[in-house]
């Protein structure tokens, strides 16, 4: 189905919480209907207007976990309990299961939010999820202790310099988990080179995997253009950001280089 | 099945569908993706010289009949544009349109000595959008001398380059007094056809709730399915006084509308909002509504449509 009005509505903020030293989740007084994976657009007027993956919407509050790195991001962290943004969305793919599967989670920095709104959707129908999570040490793991409190979650902590669980990368820590076996799917959300490997695994061990591709997105429907994934060209707001691994397997940048607002390459540096 | 192929400058596409210039068209791969889901060709976004940065967000909005943009023509210059075109060229045949744009008369010269390397089949120069006024001033397209002479560069500058070969069209701007005289101006400056229209007015959008207008460049181009009868009226118009090939574009989403731009005038058809609407395939879908229109009637060639409202007057 097409999006047809994409107008922003005046959504206020309900309550503010400080994750760790970088990131708030902002809790907002409307559902927009999003699905896990999906990702609103969020606008302050005379400022700018920013995608965001949703962290939460349980049909009556949209929970936003914003890291504060840019300027708009820095703005959004100014904001205080009863200011109002404007919405716009949902838009874009959602991560999806079948019912009582086993499902590996990995998530590195912000990702980890979204997949907490898919881990809470996924165990209401009966999914156990292994939730891997890293982080460069423990005070910046993000809804690590949210998904403890979901019952069928187990949770699995990497870090750099070994303040909490397994001290590297979360991606061994996956590795390790997908080797016990019984993994139906892998799904995969933050830095690229996190979710290449995660790929990768995918890819030797015959498992399938979902990935969240992030590209710079402007108007969040599929015109603009800036968004649009090489090899198969598709805008990454509606035919992603959620990918199913054969698709991403035939991107060109996946792995290599996005590109800036004004469509120019950016190479990762890894 | 009718034969859906027209000629246009002599050059020949498949089907007249072209992407318009503005939507997607940022990369290679997403043109050929465009042609992939049905196009007869494509129009790159407009190419600047050099540089050249948006508007921010948010830079495009839809109500149901209408779409507001105010993306600002960005662009990362020549170099970028060169790879890209290369790459559309690797994996797709098709037709494709280089749209051109500057801030000044040099500028325009400058791109089109840069694109005339890059060997686009048609060269279409953007002297008329409305979103950049704060900016670049009143678009070029308001003014007949501007628009006479910037047309005159553009094609001395691909002649100088070798290129002379390459047709080049000029997109008009419907936020004038008499459209026409426009016209007549670029074709007597050596422009092989016309492209209309670009978006009508600027307009604006107010969210009541923040008492803001909701485009961060307060006004925005008008597309989408609002503005398609004046896009066909001018078309007509044009098509009336001056005969010429002409890619008419404005509001169309459907097989019928495309027919309908087609009986006004126009031999080329270019769909942009209406992505918006109907989603990625739309292109596909609009060829297969006019194949299926002309089948229902017996009518064997698409082409004998162009201009056919025009018999009757």
């Amino acid at each position: 189905m097409q999006i047809i009005n994409t107008l922003p509505v005046a959504a206020t903020v309900k309550a503010i919480v400080q994750e760790n030293e970088q990131v708030k989740t902002f809790v907002l007084d409307l559902s927009v209907g999003a699905q896990p994976g999906q990702f609103v657009m969020v606008w302050i007027p005379r400022m700018d207007e920013k995608p965001f993956s949703v962290a939460m919407d349980n049909g009556k509050e949209l929970h936003l976990a914003i890291a504060d790195v840019g300027p708009f991001s820095h703005a959004m962290h100014q904001l205080k309990v009863g200011d109002q943004v404007g919405v716009r969305g949902p838009f874009g793919t959602e991560f999806t299961c079948e019912k009582g599967q086993h499902l590996a989670f990995l998530g590195g920095g912000y990702g980890a939010a979204p997949l907490y709104f898919f881990a809470y959707k996924a165990v209401a129908m009966g999914c156990t999820v292994e939730f891997v999570v890293g982080a460069r040490r423990k005070d910046l793991l993000l809804y690590t202790e949210q998904a403890r409190q979901l019952k069928g979650v187990n949770v699995h902590v990497a870090t750099n310099d070994g303040s909490e669980g397994f001290e590297g990368f979360n991606t061994v820590l996956l590795e390790k988990v997908v080797m016990e076996g019984g993994i139906d799917c892998i799904y995969t959300c933050g830095p690229e080179i996190m979710q290449l490997k995660a790929a990768e695994l995918a890819v030797r061990e015959k498992i399938d995997a979902q990935i969240s591709v992030e590209r710079y997105m402007k108007c969040g429907f599929g015109v603009c253009g800036n968004c649009c994934v090489d090899g198969s060209g598709v805008p990454s707001c509606v035919s992603g950001p959620v990918m199913p691994l054969a698709q991403v397997l035939e991107l060109r940048d996946f792995g290599k280089y996005h590109r800036d607002k004004l469509g120019k390459k950016q190479y990762y540096n890894f | 099945m009718a034969d859906l192929s027209v000629d246009f400058c002599g050059i020949r596409f498949t089907n007249p569908i072209v992407l318009a210039s503005g939507v997607l068209g940022v990369t290679g791969d997403s043109m050929a993706q465009v042609v992939r889901n049905g196009a007869g060709g494509v129009t790159s976004k407009s190419l600047w010289p050099h540089e050249h940065l948006g508007h921010p967000n948010p830079t495009i909005v839809t109500s149901e009949h209408w779409m507001l943009n105010a993306v600002g023509i960005p662009d990362a210059g020549p170099e970028k544009a060169r790879e890209e075109i290369a790459r559309y060229r690797e994996v797709c045949d098709a037709p494709f349109i280089a749209n051109i744009v500057g801030g000044t008369m040099a500028d325009y010269a400058a791109i089109a000595a840069e694109v005339a390397l890059m060997q686009p089949d048609i060269v279409e120069v953007n002297i008329s959008c409305p979103n950049v006024e704060d900016e670049l001033g009143k678009p070029m397209a308001c003014s007949i001398a501007k628009s006479s002479e910037v047309t005159k560069l553009v094609k001395d500058a691909l002649r100088e380059a070798g290129a002379g070969h390459i047709p080049v069209i000029v997109k008009l701007s419907p936020n004038v007094e008499n459209i026409v005289s426009i016209a007549t101006s670029v074709l007597n400056a050596g422009a092989d056809g016309i492209t209309a229209i670009n978006t009508v007015g600027p307009g604006m959008a107010i969210n009541i709730d923040f008492a803001q207008p909701i485009l961060a460049n307060r006004v925005g181009g008008l597309s989408g399915p609002a503005i398609k009868p004046l896009a066909v009226k001018y078309v007509y118009d044009i098509y009336r006084a001056k005969h010429c090939p002409i890619v008419g574009t404005g509001g169309v989403c459907t097989g019928e509308d495309a027919i309908e731009m087609m009986m006004a005038g126009a031999t080329l058809v270019g769909v942009g909002s209406a992505v918006w609407l109907r989603g990625q395939d739309v292109f596909g879908q609009i060829v297969r509504e006019m194949n299926d229109w002309c089948d229902a009637r017996g009518i064997e060639k698409l082409s004998s449509l162009i201009g056919k409202a025009h018999a009757n007057h």
